[in-house]
């Protein structure tokens, strides 16, 4: 029993990872329908702005608070402005265009973000410091469950929460849904269809930075490929959950987590990710627009 | 004329403001957390300054250059815009003898270049082959697959396999890779068929990782990451050739290869089935009503893609004689799209010129030698804002009613 | 066609161009093909050599080359691709190297060397590892600066039974070349001395973020000792989180391991971690010159591979130098026959190509230090 939890833990702390970093893809999705590959670089970014910026800092003696509230928020800006950027670069002068051309040009610019970080910082791997100290008052259940692990999956709960509100009850919220139902139809009725996007993408690449940091910390390292890897499985994630939607996104993530735990404890970590893909295929036969996502009737 | 105004002149300061604070963290600060030291490199931000600058200013005189095209175009009312590949295909005085040059050159390739070139433009003749086979399957037939790296897989080491343990060769080989990689086809596509779109992509996505991982650690079955090698190069009538002799026959085979596949889809695409799949990639609910068994086609269109993946796996075996998972990562498919995309959906003149291009491009900016990919990356953005329709549109085959009436 | 007729005229003419106003000394400099994985995902395994390669090449240069002339590096990119490699083995070929560096990785080694073979190319890896490359007899051209997968395993498994003896050992894997092939000769050798008992032989996830899941089924194993093979990214990962989960087992691990990024990666929890590695290379004056040397030109520590991709260089410059022609077959009788000072110390190479005079030892990790483990 004891190992069973020990091995639902693990499943969620990777669940809550992954969510951090699909939340930024669904939403990108959910409005333009486009697999955005550049998002995991934008994660690398955040993370290794983080990492200069903090260094810097600490060069000059701030205290670690200090450090750390500021490291964090120059990632978030400087995530949210290559985000941005991206979008404005690389996508849209591509609106209207075939639907796969967006595809390939994030596909190149995933390629060119991880050589600049690479060619401008350094191929190897760089240390990343713990940010989050473990209080003693958690050390009988730190075998199962670390700190790190717990406040990222606070971090995720929080920002689901927070997304959730954002689109549902504000005004730039409501103009999102109404952009990703029908372009066309909420520029007609006075949306402001490109800066709706570009918020997207600020916001998406935000988390993205929120994600970079806190994994960061968890994984104690970081290089530039780092955003590639994990980019994938958690677009995987935010497909099973149903791909646009945000409880989706973190539900997919979380049943992902678990299944490559138990697929670790239980059969072989070796096979872990056949586990996770034969899971997405599996519901997707079954639910083909995942777990929380909307089956679209199409109406002639 | 193209002028630069003021206006131009302030987008392209502001851009460039922009972008030297944009790469601020990562291009100035070179941090070394070992030893607590900071580089500064203040010198990198007059570089991206500059280049903002100047990549702002160009854009704009190439949107006024486009704009006053359009405009022109506009006024001369009447003449509709032929793409030029319409108009050259259209004019046999131009192409025929381009085409005779194309396939002159082709065919003396060897004679003129090095056994490197030969070798990579045998890897980029490889490619046409992918990049056809799958031009069935997204360009034809609309269905994204991202995991068409798992057919190509499943031909390589089909053959790679039956000559480690039977000794089979090539020829043998070559429908059995085929039949392989479509009896996969059909076994993934049947469950997965119904799905739309982007989840079909990601299904297939996944399907790719799972044979990746499979033949990463099935070591007894696979011989894991280890590879296998020594698997026999194609024979000729069990003559023994020398090294560059060998590059060359493989070089021939490889022709033999991609006109035998441009023959094929070319009549594919004017067959029933040809047509069921544009049919079908315009209007799924069209399609089904004028009585197209969706299911069936789909399945075909996927199968046929595979079979060719499977083909050039055999081909991908025998030309290295060693191969091991890591050739066939989700890069790679990934790749195998850019030359579908790019070179323009459902093309085959397209395709052709997006493989000869996506991959001799990288083997010929090794003089950037570490910029080579980041060039690549950004080649890649262009391309697709400036031509997102890719190099080559692809012209739908058209019929004109006679003027007397007659059908 | 009408363009290419005004192209060629100023092609060649540009040629001569060229042609005319290059250094005579430099008439026919000694290429050196270093092929590896320069960018993708595997770049931080190859680039070190390659920055080494480049700074031996320099100083060789300064002093006259060899045997007169100039030394140049032909630098080629595969990604650790094996169909990549086999394609730079001919540009190499074609471009009429006397010896390759290379590769950074088996699997493409194994796809080019044969190219090599029947081209009359010596190549040198300094961190292809897999046994039968030197052991099948295959490629007599073939040479390496680092020690096989089984002599590794057998100084590992060697030191544990003997010296921690362990009744449960765990092995995890990368699921690559290297660390598959090291953990299935340790799982081997144990099984073969029955001394102990192999538990756990599990492959993990190059990238993954989380290892808990894993690392929980380590502890509900019972193991005392965690055998890794792999490289030191997951090396870190696993025993920052393995201390983390309050699991104390010892951490063995491999040459990919034996990094500094390690120790200052994995901070406290290296400490008493165990790693093989060629005999104590840090007081060796060869290996502090060029370490210094590329501090100072790049600013940061050098990373994988590099004394390795040094010694290489040194090896190859050296037995260039000093056979009597440049066939393979003399540089190969050279490179067997004369010993080269390297960051390794005095080395030279068995018939079958691989190192003499790099002695393999046990490190452990003691106050933020490689040393040598008693």
């Amino acid at each position: 029993m004891e190992y069973f939890l020990e091995l639902v833990f693990s499943g969620l702390t990777r669940g809550s990872i992954y969510a951090l970093i699909a939340l930024g893809y669904t939403m990108v999705y959910g409005i333009i329908g486009l697999i955005n590959f550049a998002h995991g670089e934008i994660y690398m970014i955040g993370a290794f702005t983080a990492l200069i910026i903090a260094t810097v800092l600490n060069m000059y003696g701030l205290p670690l608070p200090a450090v750390l509230i500021l490291a964090a928020i120059a990632a978030i800006v400087w995530s949210a402005a290559y985000g941005f950027t991206v979008e404005r670069v690389a996508y849209r002068p591509l609106r209207g265009a075939p639907r796969l051309s967006p595809l390939i040009s994030a596909i190149g610019m995933s390629i060119f973000l991880q050589n600049y970080v690479m060619l401008a910082q350094t191929p190897n791997f760089l240390p990343f410091p713990t940010l989050i100290p473990e209080p003693a008052f958690l050390e009988p259940i730190a075998s199962m469950v670390g700190t790190t692990d717990l406040t990222i999956l606070l971090v995720t709960t929080v920002v689901m929460v927070l997304l959730t509100l954002l689109i549902k009850f504000t005004r730039t919220g409501k103009a999102m849904r109404a952009t990703s139902q029908d372009r066309t139809m909420a520029f007609l009725v006075g949306v402001n269809v490109d800066t709706v996007i570009s918020i997207t993408f600020v916001i998406g690449s935000s988390l993205a930075a929120i994600g970079g940091v806190l994994i960061a910390s968890h994984i104690g390292q970081i290089n530039f490929y780092i955003g590639f890897i994990a980019g994938i499985k958690a677009f995987t994630a935010a497909v099973l959950g149903g791909i646009g939607s945000i409880p989706g996104a973190v539900l997919g993530s979380f049943v992902l987590g678990l299944t490559e735990s138990f697929a670790t404890g239980y059969v072989s970590s070796a096979y872990e990710d056949v586990f996770a893909f034969s899971l997405l295929v599996l519901i997707l036969i079954f639910r083909p627009a995942g777990l929380l996502g909307k089956a679209s009737i199409e109406k002639v | 004329m193209n002028v630069i105004t003021i206006k131009n002149f302030r987008n392209a300061l502001v851009t460039a403001l922009w972008f030297m604070f944009l790469t601020f963290p990562i291009m100035v600060i070179k941090v070394n957390t070992t030893e607590n030291l900071i580089v500064w490199r203040w010198h990198n931000l007059l570089y991206v300054g500059a280049t903002a600058f100047t990549a702002s200013l160009l854009t704009a005189l190439y949107r006024q250059y486009r704009d006053r095209k359009r405009s022109q175009q506009q006024q001369e009312e009447g003449t509709s815009r032929v793409s030029w590949n319409e108009r050259f295909f259209n004019t046999p005085a131009i192409a025929r003898p381009v085409c005779a040059l194309g396939a002159l050159f082709f065919l003396v390739f060897p004679l003129l270049f090095s056994t490197y070139q030969v070798n990579i433009m045998t890897t980029a003749l490889m490619y046409v082959v992918l990049g056809l086979g799958l031009n069935i399957v997204v360009g034809v037939a609309g269905l994204l697959n991202l995991g068409y790296v798992a057919f190509y897989a499943v031909g390589a080491y089909t053959y790679a396999l039956l000559n480690m343990h039977y000794g089979v060769g090539f020829w043998v080989a070559l429908p059995l890779g085929g039949i392989m990689a479509a009896l996969f086809g059909i076994l993934l596509g049947f469950p997965v068929l119904r799905l739309r779109g982007d989840y079909l992509a990601i299904v297939t996505l996944g399907f790719g990782e799972i044979i990746l991982l499979v033949l990463k650690n099935w070591s007894e079955f696979s011989q894991g990451p280890g590879g296998i090698s020594n698997i026999s190069r194609p024979g000729l009538f069990n003559i023994q050739l020398s090294m560059e002799a060998t590059l060359n026959y493989q070089y021939y085979l490889t022709i033999a290869m991609v006109l035998l596949t441009i023959f094929v889809i070319n009549r594919l695409q004017n067959s029933r089935i040809g047509r069921a799949l544009f049919a079908l990639r315009e209007d799924e609910i069209a399609c089904q009503a004028m009585g197209i068994d969706k299911t069936t086609i789909k399945l075909t269109a996927f199968a046929l893609g595979a079979t060719w993946a499977g083909l050039a796996g055999v081909f991908f075996a025998a030309k290295n004689a060693y191969i091991n998972p890591d050739s066939f990562t989700f890069l790679e498919s990934a790749m195998i799209l850019c030359i579908v995309v790019l070179g323009g959906m459902g093309s085959i003149l397209g395709v052709i010129i997006g493989a000869l291009v996506l991959i001799l491009l990288p083997e010929y900016l090794r003089a950037f030698s570490d910029y080579r990919m980041l060039a690549f990356g950004a080649i890649l953005v262009s391309m697709m804002i400036f031509r997102p329709q890719g190099i080559v549109a692809n012209i739908r085959q058209s019929y004109r009613s006679s003027k007397d009436g007659a059908p | 066609m009408a363009k290419s007729g005004k192209i060629f005229p100023v092609l060649a003419s540009a040629a001569l161009l060229v042609a005319s106003v290059s250094p005579s000394f430099a008439a026919a400099p000694i290429k050196i093909g270093v092929a590896g994985a320069h960018s993708g995902d595997l770049a931080s395994y190859g680039l070190p050599t390659l920055k080494g390669a480049e700074l031996v090449v320099k100083d060789v240069n300064a002093k006259g080359g060899i045997k007169g002339e100039l030394v140049e590096l032909v630098l080629v990119d595969e990604q650790c691709k094996p169909e990549a490699a086999a394609n730079v083995a001919t540009k190499l070929v074609s471009d009429n190297v006397k010896a390759v560096i290379g590769h950074t990785c088996s699997g493409p080694t194994k796809a080019a060397l044969p190219i090599y073979r029947d081209a009359g190319i010596v190549a040198i890896s300094p961190s292809a590892t897999t046994p039968e490359l030197t052991q099948s007899g295959e490629y007599k051209y073939f040479f390496r600066t680092i020690a096989s997968d089984d002599r590794q395993a057998r100084t590992m498994t060697d030191f544990v039974l003997e010296k921690l003896a362990p009744k449960k050992i765990a092995i995890l894997h990368d699921k690559g070349d290297y660390g598959l092939g090291l953990a299935t000769y340790a799982r081997k050798f144990i099984g073969e001395s029955g001394k102990a008992e192999v538990v756990l032989f599990e492959g993990i996830t190059v990238g993954q973020v989380d290892f808990s899941a894993v690392i929980q089924k380590i502890k509900r194993s019972g193991a005392e000792v965690v055998i890794f093979g792999g490289y030191h990214p997951e090396a870190s990962k696993l025993v920052s989180q393995m201390r983390k989960k309050r699991l104390d087992a010892i951490f063995v691990s491999d040459d990919g391991a034996k990094d500094e990024a390690f120790i200052k990666v994995a901070g406290k929890d290296a400490e008493g971690v165990y790693a093989t590695g060629p005999t104590d290379t840090t007081k060796n004056p060869l290996t502090i010159e060029y370490r210094e040397k590329f501090k100072k030109a790049e600013g940061a520590d050098p990373g994988s591979f590099f004394d390795n991709g040094i010694a290489a260089t040194l090896a190859i410059i050296n037995a260039l130098d000093k056979a009597k022609s440049f066939t393979a077959d003399d540089v190969a009788t050279a490179l067997r026959s004369e010993k080269v000072d390297t960051p390794f110390g005095e080395i030279s190479f068995d018939e079958h190509g691989d190192p003499v005079g790099i002695g393999f030892n046990m490190f452990v990790v003691k106050d933020g230090q490689y040393v040598t483990a008693e």
